[in-house]
C-alpha cells in the first residue's frame, strides 16, 4: 500500500471511519440511549402510577391476566417487573391459528400494570424500545436487512479502531495532548481525547455487539456442526430446559404460579426471578420454568422447572461450558443489565464520548480536506457531501431524538397510529436537517441546527412540566430518581449543544504559521526597532 | 504493428498500475476474502472434537477477530496480489481441513 504499515493503516483508518461514520453515529446514539431503555419508556408512559411494584404481587397479576384472556393458549411467558421497569410484558402462543393466518397470529402479547391486572392504560408508545431497535434494526426496513447493515458497520467500527490505535505510535502522550483553538489540530486533539479516554470501552462495545448477532453473521460453523437440528443449537449453547413433553389432552388445574415462585426462589438459592414460562396451562403435563435475573456480568442465569399440577421439581438448567460463559460475559457487558446507577451513568458517558469520537472524526476528515479544495478555489463534491452528512447528522440527529420525546408530549392522545407517528417524527425532523444541511452546507447551517438541538432538548423539562405531572417539580422532592434523570440529562444535552453551536457561530478561522509570523513581526516592529540580524550572537 | 502493440501493452500496464484498482482490489479482498477466512475459520473450530454448542461458539467468538484482522493485512500487504494469495491459501487450506474433519467424524 502507501509506504509503510503505519501509513496504510491511518490510510485505511480514515476510510473505514468515513465510509460509515453517519449510520454508526445514528447506531452510537441510539445504543448510549437505550441505556436508559427502561427509564424513557416509564418517562413517555407518564399515565403510570409512580409506586413501586412487588414481584409477588405482579406475578399473581399477570396469571390473573393470562387465565382470563389466554386461557386457552399453548404457552404463556412472563417477564417480571424489577426495579427499572414497573410493567409486565407477557406473550402467548395461541392454540393452532386457522389456516392461513399470518405467523404472527400465533401469538399474543400484552403489556400489563401490576396494581390495576389490566393492560397499561397509559398513551399508544413505543417508548424506549424504538430508540432501542433503532440501534440494530433501524427503521422501515425489514429487521433482517438491518442487522446485516449494522454488522457490516460495526465491522467497519472494529477494524477503524484497531488501525486508530496502531496509527497513533504515541497514543498515550497524545492522550494528554490538546491544542484548542488552532483548527484541524485541535479536532485531532479533541478526535484522540474522546477516542482513547473510553477506548477499551469503544473496543469492547464494538466487538461485543457483533458478537449479539453473530449467530446471524458467521451461522457456517453452526450449520456444519448442527446440519439437521439448529435449535438444539441455540438450546444447548443458551443452557436452557429443553421441554419436550407431549399435551395428554387431560385437563388438570394449574398450581397458582405463587406457590411455585417460593419454592423457585428456594431451588435458585434466593435468586430473584426474572422470567416464568409455563407451558401447556390447564393440561396435565403442564411445567413452569422460572429463570433467575443475572446477577453478575453473564447474561446467562440458571433455571428450574416444575411439574405445573404437582409442583414437583422436574429440571434443573446444566451448569454452562466455557465458551457459553465467555459469550454470556460479553453479551451481558453489551447489554449492561448488571450496571448499577453509577456505573450506568459511566457507561452513557462512555457512549456519549463514542458518539464524539465518530462525529469529530468524520469532522476531522473535512477540516483537512478544507484546505486544498480552498487552494483550488472551489469546494468539490465529495467536500461538499461529507459537510452536508456531517451537519445532518452530527447536528441534525440531536434535533431527531429530541423531536422524538416533544411528538410524544404534543401527538394528540386519541390518534390512530400514534406510537407509529412518534417514530415518524424523528425521522421527519431528520429528514428536514439533513435536507437543509444539502441546501446550504455552511456554517452557519452548523450553528443554527445545534442551536435547534439546543432549544428542542434544553426545554423538554418545561415542555414536560407544562403538559404532565411528573415534572421536575414533583419528581425531584419526591427523589424519582429515574424519572426526574431523563429530564436532567435532556436538559444537559441541551446546554452542551448550546455551547457547541455559541462556538461554532463565532469561530474564526485560525491564522496560518505564516500570518502569524507576520502579524507578531508588525507588532514588533511598531513598538521596537529591529534589531540588526546577528547582534546577539556569539556575544 | 509491433510498436503500437507494444504502446498497448504499456498502456494496459499503466492501467492495471492505477492506484485506485489497488484500492479497490484490496477492498475486494478485505471484504469478501476477510469473510471467507472468517468462515473458514469459524467452521474448522466449530468441527473440534469437544461439545458440539462450545466449539460452534468459541468459533463464532473467534471468527469475527479473524475477519478485523483479514482487513488489515488486506491493507498491510506489500501488494494487491500478495493481499489476495494471504487471504484464499489460508482459507483453502482452512476448508480442506473441515473437509477431512467432516470425513472422520
Amino acid at each position: 500500500m502507501k509506504h509503510g504499515f503505519r501509513q496504510s493503516m491511518a490510510w485505511l483508518h480514515t476510510w473505514t471511519g468515513l465510509l460509515v461514520g453517519w449510520l454508526l453515529l445514528l447506531i452510537f446514539m441510539g445504543g448510549t440511549a437505550s441505556y436508559y431503555k427502561q427509564e424513557i419508556s416509564r418517562w413517555m408512559r407518564p399515565e403510570l402510577p409512580l409506586a413501586a411494584v412487588d414481584r409477588d404481587v405482579a406475578l399473581g397479576s399477570a396469571e390473573h391476566y393470562l387465565r382470563e384472556h389466554a386461557g386457552d393458549a399453548l404457552s404463556w411467558n412472563i417477564t417480571l417487573p424489577d426495579e427499572r421497569a414497573q410493567v409486565i410484558e407477557m406473550y402467548w402462543m395461541n392454540p393452532t391459528p386457522p389456516e392461513g393466518a399470518s405467523r404472527r397470529a400465533a401469538y399474543g402479547s400484552a403489556t400489563v400494570d401490576p396494581r390495576s391486572g389490566e393492560e397499561v392504560a397509559a398513551r399508544d408508545t413505543t417508548g424506549g424500545e424504538f430508540l432501542y431497535r433503532l440501534h440494530f434494526d433501524l427503521h422501515y426496513i425489514p429487521a433482517i436487512w438491518a442487522r446485516y447493515i449494522v454488522g457490516f458497520c460495526a465491522m467497519f467500527m472494529l477494524v477503524a479502531i484497531i488501525t486508530g490505535v496502531i496509527t497513533h505510535k504515541k497514543i498515550f502522550k497524545e492522550f494528554f495532548t490538546f491544542r484548542p483553538g488552532k483548527g484541524q489540530r485541535s479536532w485531532l486533539d479533541f478526535h484522540n481525547v474522546s477516542a482513547v479516554l473510553a477506548l477499551p470501552y469503544h473496543a469492547l462495545i464494538t466487538y461485543t455487539g457483533i458478537i449479539t448477532l453473530v449467530f446471524m453473521y458467521l451461522p457456517w460453523g453452526l450449520s456444519a456442526r448442527y446440519p439437521s437440528d439448529e435449535m438444539r443449537y441455540y438450546d444447548e449453547s443458551g443452557n436452557r430446559i429443553v421441554d419436550m413433553r407431549e399435551a395428554s389432552g387431560t385437563p388438570a388445574p394449574l398450581l397458582p404460579l405463587e406457590t411455585l415462585l417460593a419454592s423457585a426462589r428456594r431451588d435458585l438459592g434466593g435468586a430473584a426471578i426474572e422470567n416464568v414460562a409455563v407451558n401447556r396451562p390447564g393440561d396435565s403435563t403442564a411445567t413452569v420454568t422460572f429463570s433467575a435475573q443475572p446477577a453478575a456480568l453473564s447474561k446467562l442465569a440458571p433455571s428450574v422447572m416444575y411439574d405445573g399440577v404437582h409442583g414437583k421439581l422436574l429440571e434443573r438448567s446444566p451448569p454452562p461450558g466455557g465458551a457459553s460463559q465467555t459469550y454470556g460475559v460479553l453479551y451481558g457487558l453489551h447489554m449492561a443489565h448488571f450496571a448499577d446507577p453509577a456505573l450506568r451513568l459511566l457507561f452513557f458517558v462512555c457512549g456519549l464520548l463514542g458518539c464524539l469520537m465518530v462525529a469529530s472524526g468524520a469532522v476531522l476528515w473535512a477540516a483537512k480536506e478544507r484546505p486544498k479544495h480552498l487552494k483550488a478555489g472551489r469546494i468539490g463534491f465529495g467536500l461538499r457531501l461529507v459537510d452536508a452528512l456531517n451537519i445532518g447528522a452530527i447536528a441534525g440527529l440531536p434535533i431527531a431524538f429530541a423531536s422524538y420525546f416533544w411528538a410524544n408530549r404534543l401527538l394528540p392522545l386519541g390518534i390512530e397510529g400514534r406510537a407509529d407517528w412518534e417514530a415518524n417524527t424523528f425521522f421527519l425532523a431528520w429528514g428536514a436537517a439533513l435536507l437543509a444541511a444539502f441546501v446550504w452546507p455552511k456554517r452557519q447551517m452548523w450553528a443554527w441546527q445545534l442551536y435547534a438541538g439546543a432549544a428542542l432538548f434544553g426545554l423538554i423539562p418545561l415542555l414536560n412540566a407544562l403538559t404532565t405531572g411528573i415534572h421536575l417539580g414533583v419528581t425531584l422532592p419526591a427523589g424519582l430518581w429515574s424519572l426526574a434523570g431523563v429530564d436532567l440529562v435532556c436538559l444537559a444535552l441541551g446546554l452542551c449543544l448550546g455551547v457547541a453551536a455559541r462556538r461554532m457561530q463565532r469561530w474564526q478561522p485560525p491564522l496560518s504559521a505564516a500570518q502569524r509570523r507576520a502579524r507578531a513581526m508588525a507588532a514588533t516592529e511598531s513598538t521596537h526597532r529591529p534589531a540588526p540580524v546577528g547582534a546577539g550572537e556569539g556575544a | 504493428m509491433s510498436l503500437a502493440s507494444a504502446m498497448t501493452d504499456a498502456a494496459a500496464l499503466a492501467w492495471y498500475r492505477r492506484p485506485w484498482l489497488g484500492v479497490l482490489s484490496r477492498s475486494l479482498a478485505a471484504i469478501f476474502g476477510g469473510y471467507a477466512l472468517a468462515s473458514a475459520s469459524a467452521v474448522v473450530l466449530a468441527l473440534l472434537p469437544v461439545a458440539p454448542s462450545q466449539a460452534v461458539l468459541t468459533g463464532m467468538m473467534v471468527g469475527v477477530l479473524v475477519c478485523a484482522c483479514a482487513a488489515l493485512w488486506a491493507f498491510a500487504a506489500a501488494s494487491a496480489w500478495r493481499a489476495w494469495a494471504g487471504l484464499v491459501v489460508p482459507t483453502l487450506l482452512l476448508f480442506a481441513i473441515a473437509w477431512l474433519q467432516q470425513g472422520a467424524a
